[in-house]
């Protein structure tokens, strides 16, 4: 059940130019409530935007006096440019834990996909899942990268890409997961742009390896109230980021829209 | 304290608060922050004769203190709402009002029947809906039109019917006057004001339909001025909507002309709102040492 809580904020650093990690002191949010990595926070911007922004959740941790959570998030618009002024000790209005997330077995082997700032949602999946996981990372270009480092701490083995060559292999992480998706993995989990999902989704299939992708839309309520974020899925029906996803069966959605 | 009690063509409402009708669901959302009979009433979302899957995305754009929304009727169907969602209302101590669109008169007849026996305690008839036979016209801008369904809807029902306004017309008293005539024990404005939004890169506009409806803070004077016009041109009572985000503004509405007021977007930036404006109207009408919160209906003193 998501609730509401005013979250202080015990950390911001900036990733990119343009890409800020921010850690909230969430209370009861995880031990009550559950909250965890690939779920989302739903975050008010301040006085002067209408809606909140949700911001995905990188990772959670139990921690004292509060466990925390860190987010990461781009800078867009005016709401998240209000987000990336908060400096330690300011207080947020949250809602959350919205979302479902990513889901994992103890056991499997899990390939994560993530391209821009779509990464960090699978961070906490690198975490769980340690040496059980390897991650491919793509990014614009070598100044765009993110949590690399992050990724590497956690035992996962991390493969990078870059659309201009230079970081990794200059490639889309489609190649990559193709490659790698000649060892056995129990499952593709992926974030980002929707045609990388796409292409990521397809290799999975031909691979015969379930693939669950997280989705954005544009969304207003967060809860599932207002039916806004829909997204269309392949037997014709409307489906929604914030209250059936943001994590779906890559087999349900619509790619062709 | 204020009595806060009030009546809507007939129907008795324990606060003036209602939700307004397709941001709140069926009320299973926000009841898991609060106990949903906290409201007065809930406008539910806007149901058709069959299930709908709505617009493609995307359908929700923010403007400056508002927002465009798209949606375009995402509904189970009549039959859906009736077997998994009003008895998920009743076991709430809240006014259930069904919201309902159709293609034809016939369908709104149908549906009211449907309804009336299942025992919602009232229907609000949308109709803004812009997907009708009259050549793609809203049955909202057009009175001999309004009046036809206000007809059709008020002889298939045996639960007041209230009739929900389009601010996108000319002079909104001549559609509130023709329903008036039909028949309709109410009327309930504003619903959403048609606008648009551009991204100027893609030159794309953001919402896949183009278009879209214009609701929020923003859309409140707007609210207030429509309410006002027409109380002054029907006799029948009015659910104000439009904007509304805390208690001033519901006060405002009524003292326009309002008896109740719908809390709607307000509720994306805060699932509480209309709890907290319910609060609110409840200190003004005791600041103000009324008897009662209705005293405020139709109350503002014009120049």
């Amino acid at each position: 059940m998501p609730v509401q809580q005013q979250c202080r904020v015990v950390e911001m650093a900036r990733l990119n130019p343009s890409t800020w990690w921010m850690t909230l002191e969430v209370g009861k949010l995880a031990e009550q409530q559950g909250l965890r990595g690939s779920q989302f926070l739903h975050i008010k911007c301040g006085d002067h935007q209408l809606l909140r922004r949700p911001i995905s959740v990188a990772l959670v941790q139990w921690d004292e006096p509060q466990d925390t959570a860190s987010l990461v998030f781009e800078v867009r618009g005016e709401g998240t440019q209000w987000l990336s002024r908060r400096t330690a000790g300011d207080i947020l209005d949250v809602l959350g834990p919205l979302g479902n997330g990513f889901q994992m077995e103890d056991t499997g082997r899990y390939l994560l996909v993530g391209g821009g700032i779509g990464v960090p949602p699978l961070l906490g999946c690198a975490a769980s899942g340690g040496e059980r996981t390897t991650s491919i990372l793509g990014f614009r270009s070598k100044d765009r990268a993110i949590l690399i480092d992050r990724f590497q701490e956690t035992g996962s083995q991390v493969l990078l890409c870059s659309d201009d060559g230079t970081l990794g292999e200059h490639c889309f992480v489609d190649a990559l997961v193709r490659k790698a998706l000649e060892q056995p993995y129990d499952g593709v989990l992926a974030c980002g742009p929707k045609p990388m999902l796409k292409s990521v989704a397809k290799a999975a299939e031909e691979a015969g390896v379930p693939c669950q992708v997280s989705m954005e839309e544009r969304m207003a309520c967060g809860v599932g109230a207002c039916l806004g974020c829909a997204v269309q899925m392949a037997d014709g029906t409307m489906k929604h980021v914030c209250k059936d996803g943001p994590v779906f069966a890559a087999g349900e959605v619509d790619w062709n829209v | 304290m204020s009595e806060m009690k009030v009546s809507l063509a007939g129907v008795e409402l324990k606060n003036p608060i209602v939700v307004a009708s397709g941001t709140f669901g069926f009320g299973r959302e926000y009841g898991a922050f609060y106990d949903l009979s906290e409201l007065g009433g809930i406008c539910a979302k806007g149901l058709t004769l069959h299930r709908r899957e709505g617009n493609p995305p995307p359908r929700i754009a923010e403007t400056p203190m508002g927002m465009l929304n798209s949606v375009g009727l995402q509904n189970p169907g009549v039959d859906g709402f009736i077997e998994e969602d009003l008895p998920f209302l009743r076991q709430y101590d809240l006014k259930v009002i069904a919201n309902i669109s159709g293609n034809t008169p016939e369908e709104y007849g149908v549906m009211c029947e449907k309804l009336s026996a299942a025992g919602v305690d009232m229907i609000e008839v949308n109709i803004s809906c812009p997907n009708v036979k009259a050549g793609g016209l809203a049955y909202g801008t057009r009175p001999e039109l309004a009046a036809e369904v206000t007809e059709v809807a008020k002889s298939h029902s045996t639960v007041p019917v209230m009739v929900k306004l389009s601010p996108n017309v000319t002079d909104i008293t001549e559609i509130a006057r023709a329903v008036e005539g039909a028949g309709a024990d109410a009327v309930s404005l504003i619903n959403t004001l048609r606008g648009m939004r551009i991204d100027v890169n893609t030159r794309r506009p953001i919402l896949k339909m183009n278009t879209g409806g214009m609701s929020g803070p923003a859309v409140l004077p707007v609210a207030v001025r429509m309410v006002w016009e027409v109380a002054g041109a029907v006799k029948i009572p009015i659910l104000g909507m439009g904007g509304v985000s805390k208690g001033e503004d519901a006060a405002q509405l009524m003292l326009a002309g309002a008896s109740a007021v719908a809390v709607g977007t307000a509720c994306f930036a805060d699932p509480f709102a209309p709890v907290r404006a319910r609060d609110e109207l409840a200190a003004i009408a005791e600041r103000q040492g009324l008897r009662s919160v209705s005293e405020l209906t139709g109350g503002v003193k014009p120049w």
